[in-house]
């Protein structure tokens, strides 16, 4: 069992409450142990580092210096957070100044922050520690024959602090395809979803939504896949919104790619937060269970 | 977005070393940049107009410019009170902060999509006390001494 430092973020325990419970779901069968970082507080995200560049640079380092502590790489399947985190890191590494300034401040509790740390993405984690090989042999229910579109969103790929291509990259597809699922062309994978300007400028954010939608859909996807709480919630929550304002029909599930991994391994839905996810994902669970039926039971969010 | 911008990023380059400070920094641009970085990683003089978009809007803050044609700004303040308040963002408290600093009544238009989040267990009412919250608060506070601000 591979242990890890987990920093779930804010919105994993909210908004994301689906990405947070079926990342917990799938982490043991896929011999990840997580140990929740104690007292992690909020990483300041883009917000905090567009108001005050300095200051959000010591939000992030208090829990980069206590996860350091534990000696394990800090693992988050948030995509906001892990570039928070690793773009704080590297500005520390880049102001040795400014690293002795933030560990003055961190002395008030204590803590001292050596950058001797690897922040990583736990769509990293699954595709170069666990690997698509070794999780196609845990699956218990093939997915086959279902259409996904992988879906990056922008911080998963960029700024570039994992290995993957910026613009077409391919460790979400493998992730995919490794459950059985055909992972559809879609080009648009890593264009942007509007991010938090859907909540100020929503009516910019909907054109990008539906771009995403109308591409994911004209390639044959039954479903979109995301590792990003933010995309998730634009393209789930608000698919509606975009309905009313485009006069469309869009009626695409999204689904964390812990919810899809968790259907492949036979976990129950509810456990993978299926029930919190806006478009409903009924349809898509009935063709599963036509296609595959369950050694366990159907597919039933209630 | 960048048809949404005063003067797109290129123009903003130019004003800067034409020294048209308050034009800058008064203006709606940086504002609109959404943060995903496809155009740092596109260029092949490694500028970055991510950085430079967040630098700008820092020294807006610093210096207390009002920006007018964006809510954005808005909402950022939210979130940083938020995350000054809890140690951890309140997604619900935020969206609240953010309509009364801007239209309380457009939160009517919100109620739709709110009221899906909140019946699928998705946007709880209350936070948890984060026990690193004054930690947090502390360590913000020794960092502004020495930093003098």
């Amino acid at each position: 069992m591979k242990q890890y430092t987990y920093y779930p973020g804010c919105s994993a325990h909210a908004t994301a409450i689906g990405l947070g419970l079926s990342v917990e779901a799938v982490a043991k069968p896929l011999d990840m142990e997580l140990i929740e970082l104690e007292d992690w507080t909020c990483c300041g995200s883009t917000p905090y580092g567009s108001l005050d560049e300095l200051e959000s640079i010591v939000v992030a380092a208090r829990n980069l210096a206590l996860a350091e502590k534990t000696g394990l790489d800090l693992v988050t399947p948030c995509s906001s957070c892990y570039v928070t985190l690793n773009r704080a890191d590297i500005q520390l590494e880049d102001h040795p100044h400014l690293l002795a300034q933030v560990n003055e401040a961190l002395a008030v509790s204590n803590l001292e922050y050596h950058r001797n740390l690897r922040i990583r993405h736990l769509v990293d984690v699954l595709v170069n520690d666990i690997t698509p090989e070794v999780i196609a042999t845990k699956v218990k229910r093939s997915l086959h024959g279902l259409k996904v579109a992988p879906y990056y969103g922008c911080q998963l790929v960029r700024p570039h602090f994992g290995t993957d291509d910026t613009e077409f990259p391919q460790s979400l597809d493998r992730l995919v395809e490794c459950l059985g699922t055909e992972a559809v062309y879609f080009p648009l994978k890593a264009r942007c979803c509007g991010g938090a300007l859907i909540i100020s400028e929503e009516d910019l954010a909907l054109g990008l939504i539906r771009k995403l939608l109308d591409n994911a859909l004209e390639n044959g996807a039954q479903c979109i896949t995301t590792p990003c709480p933010l995309c998730q919630t634009n393209l789930d929550a608000y698919q509606s919104r975009v309905n009313s304002k485009f006069k469309t029909h869009y009626n695409l599930p999204v689904l964390f790619i812990t919810q899809l991994i968790g259907l492949a391994l036979d976990i129950d839905p509810v456990a993978l937060g299926l029930k919190t996810n806006i478009v409903s994902p009924g349809a898509m669970l009935n063709y599963i269970d036509n296609h595959t039926p369950s050694y366990h039971s159907s597919l039933k969010l209630n | 977005m960048a048809s949404q911008m005063e003067y797109p990023p290129r123009k903003i380059i130019a004003m800067i070393r034409a020294g048209m400070r308050d034009e800058v920094l008064s203006s709606n641009s940086m504002w609109f940049c959404l943060s995903c970085h496809l155009c740092g990683c596109r260029c092949p003089q490694k500028v970055k107009p991510t950085e430079l978009a967040h630098a700008l809007e820092s020294l807006a803050t610093q210096y207390g410019y009002r920006i007018k044609r964006t809510r954005t700004p808005a909402m950022y303040h939210s979130f940083v009170d938020s995350i000054k308040d809890n140690g951890r963002v309140h997604e619900f408290g935020m969206m609240f902060r953010f309509y009364l600093r801007t239209n309380p009544l457009a939160a009517l238009k919100m109620l739709p999509i709110g009221l899906k989040l909140l019946l699928h267990g998705r946007m709880p009412l209350t936070l948890k006390k984060v026990k690193g919250k004054e930690d947090l608060s502390r360590i913000i506070q020794k960092f502004r001494e020495s930093r003098g601000t």
